[in-house]
C-alpha cells in the first residue's frame, strides 16, 4: 500500500470513529421546552394595598400559605429565623416616612414585606456563583444548587429580604412537608414570586391566600401589560416603593 | 538481575494488599450487582434503560438547568413522548422508594447521592 493511500484510509477511519457519537447525539430528538400552561409576563410586579391589609389586624394568611407550601422552617432562635414573607413595623419598612410627630400607632403598623424583585438587584451583582440571578421577566431567582453560602447577597440586599440557613431546616418544618424541595444548612433563601407556580399557570400563593380570606390586598400581574390590574394601579400614581433613592427599582409597590 | 526473588515477592505482597479488599468483598458476596426494586406498574422509562443507566446523571443535570435556570419544565424524550421535568414527580412517580432503587446502586458504586438533602423522598402511592 502506498503511503498516500494509507493516510487517506486512516483519516477516513478516524473521522468515522469521531463522527459516530456526534451523529448519534445530533440524531436524538431529546430536548427541553417550556410548559404550555405557563404564565408569561414582560415584567412581573406586585402591589401591596396597605389600607386593605390593615383592615384585618393579625392576619397571617399570606405568610402561612407561603411558608407552608415552600417548607420554610419555623426556627425558634430569632437570630437564625428564615422568612420569605413577613410583617414588619412601618417605621422599619419606610423609615423616610417617619417624622418626630408620627404617632407610635402609625409607626408600628404591620407592613407586609418580601423580596422586591428589583430591576437592578444588588444581591445579583455580588453573588460570586450566579446562584441568584434576574430573569428577563423580572423575577430574582435562587438556584440553591449553586449557592455556596457566602452571604454576600444578604449583605447586598438593602431590604433584608434574604435568610440564611444557619442550621438544618428540616427539623423545624411545621407539619407534613410538601413536594417543594427543602433547603440545606448553609444556603440562602428568599421569595421567588412563586416561579414554580407561574411555570404551571398559577399566580403566587400569597396573592391567592389574601383573596381567599376576602381581603385582596395583594395584586400581582404584568406591569408591562397595560391591561393588567397591576398596571392600572401603577398608573394611578399613588404607589410608593422602598428606598427608591438606592436605584434598585423595586417591583413590589405599596399603597400606604 | 540481583534479588529477583525478593523483588517479585515484594510486588506480589503489594498487589495482594492493594487488591485485598476487592477479594474480600468478592468472597463475602458483596461483589454481586445490587438488587433493584422495579416499578410496580411496569411500563417503560422515559429513555431506554441502558442509556438511563449510563447517563441519568447528565439527564438530571440538564433537567436541573432547564427547570431552574431556563424555566423549561417539559422534557421531550428521544421517542417523542413528553414528560414533566420533575425528579420527585416523574422519576419518583414510578421509583417510589429511592432507598430501594437509586441508593442501592449508589452504595454499591460508592457514589454519594445528595438529591435527597433537599428533594423530598416521601414514599408515595400511585393514584
Amino acid at each position: 500500500m502506498r503511503r498516500r493511500r494509507f493516510l487517506e484510509i486512516a483519516g477516513l477511519g478516524l473521522a468515522g470513529v469521531c463522527g459516530v457519537p456526534v451523529a448519534r447525539a445530533l440524531a436524538g430528538a431529546a430536548g427541553t421546552e417550556p410548559a404550555p400552561a405557563a404564565l408569561r409576563g414582560k415584567r412581573w410586579a406586585m402591589v401591596v394595598d396597605q389600607r386593605k391589609c390593615l383592615t384585618r389586624p393579625g392576619c397571617q394568611a399570606c405568610i402561612q400559605a407561603c411558608h407552608r407550601a415552600h417548607n420554610v422552617p419555623a426556627v425558634k432562635d430569632p437570630r437564625h429565623e428564615v422568612k420569605w414573607v413577613w410583617k414588619e413595623q412601618l417605621a422599619r419598612v419606610f423609615p423616610d416616612r417617619v417624622t418626630p410627630y408620627t404617632p407610635a400607632a402609625v409607626k408600628e403598623r404591620p407592613t407586609m414585606v418580601l423580596c422586591n424583585h428589583c430591576d437592578n438587584p444588588p444581591c445579583v451583582r455580588v453573588c460570586p456563583t450566579q446562584a441568584t440571578w434576574r430573569r428577563p421577566d423580572g423575577l430574582v431567582m435562587m438556584d440553591e444548587h449553586r449557592c455556596i453560602g457566602c452571604r454576600y447577597c444578604i449583605a447586598g440586599c438593602p431590604y433584608g429580604a434574604r435568610s440564611f440557613n444557619f442550621e438544618d431546616p428540616r427539623p423545624s418544618i411545621a407539619g407534613e412537608p410538601t413536594d417543594y424541595p427543602t433547603r440545606t444548612r448553609g444556603v440562602v433563601e428568599k421569595c421567588t414570586f412563586c416561579s414554580e407556580r407561574l411555570a404551571v399557570g398559577q399566580r403566587p400563593l400569597c396573592v391567592e391566600a389574601c383573596e381567599g380570606v376576602g381581603c385582596g390586598a395583594l395584586v400581582f400581574g404584568d406591569a408591562g401589560d397595560p391591561g393588567s390590574a397591576v398596571a392600572a394601579l401603577l398608573r394611578g400614581g399613588e404607589v410608593t416603593r422602598r428606598k427608591p433613592g438606592l436605584g434598585t427599582s423595586p417591583h413590589v409597590f405599596y399603597l400606604l | 538481575m540481583h534479588d529477583a526473588g525478593k523483588v517479585l515477592l515484594g510486588l506480589g505482597a503489594f498487589a495482594g494488599l492493594v487488591t485485598g479488599p476487592a477479594w474480600y468483598a468478592f468472597a463475602r458476596g458483596k461483589g454481586d450487582p445490587p438488587e433493584l426494586q422495579r416499578p410496580a406498574g411496569g411500563g417503560t422509562c422515559i429513555e431506554p434503560t441502558g442509556w438511563i443507566r449510563a447517563r441519568h446523571m447528565e439527564l438530571l443535570d440538564g433537567w436541573r438547568d432547564a427547570a431552574v435556570r431556563r424555566d423549561e419544565h417539559v422534557y421531550l424524550a428521544s421517542d417523542g413522548r413528553r414528560h414533566a421535568i420533575s425528579l420527585t414527580g416523574t422519576c419518583l412517580g414510578c421509583h417510589v422508594e429511592p432507598a430501594k432503587f437509586c441508593d442501592r446502586c449508589h452504595a454499591y458504586a460508592a457514589v454519594e447521592v445528595f438529591c435527597w438533602d433537599c428533594h423530598q423522598q416521601r414514599k408515595r402511592s400511585r393514584p
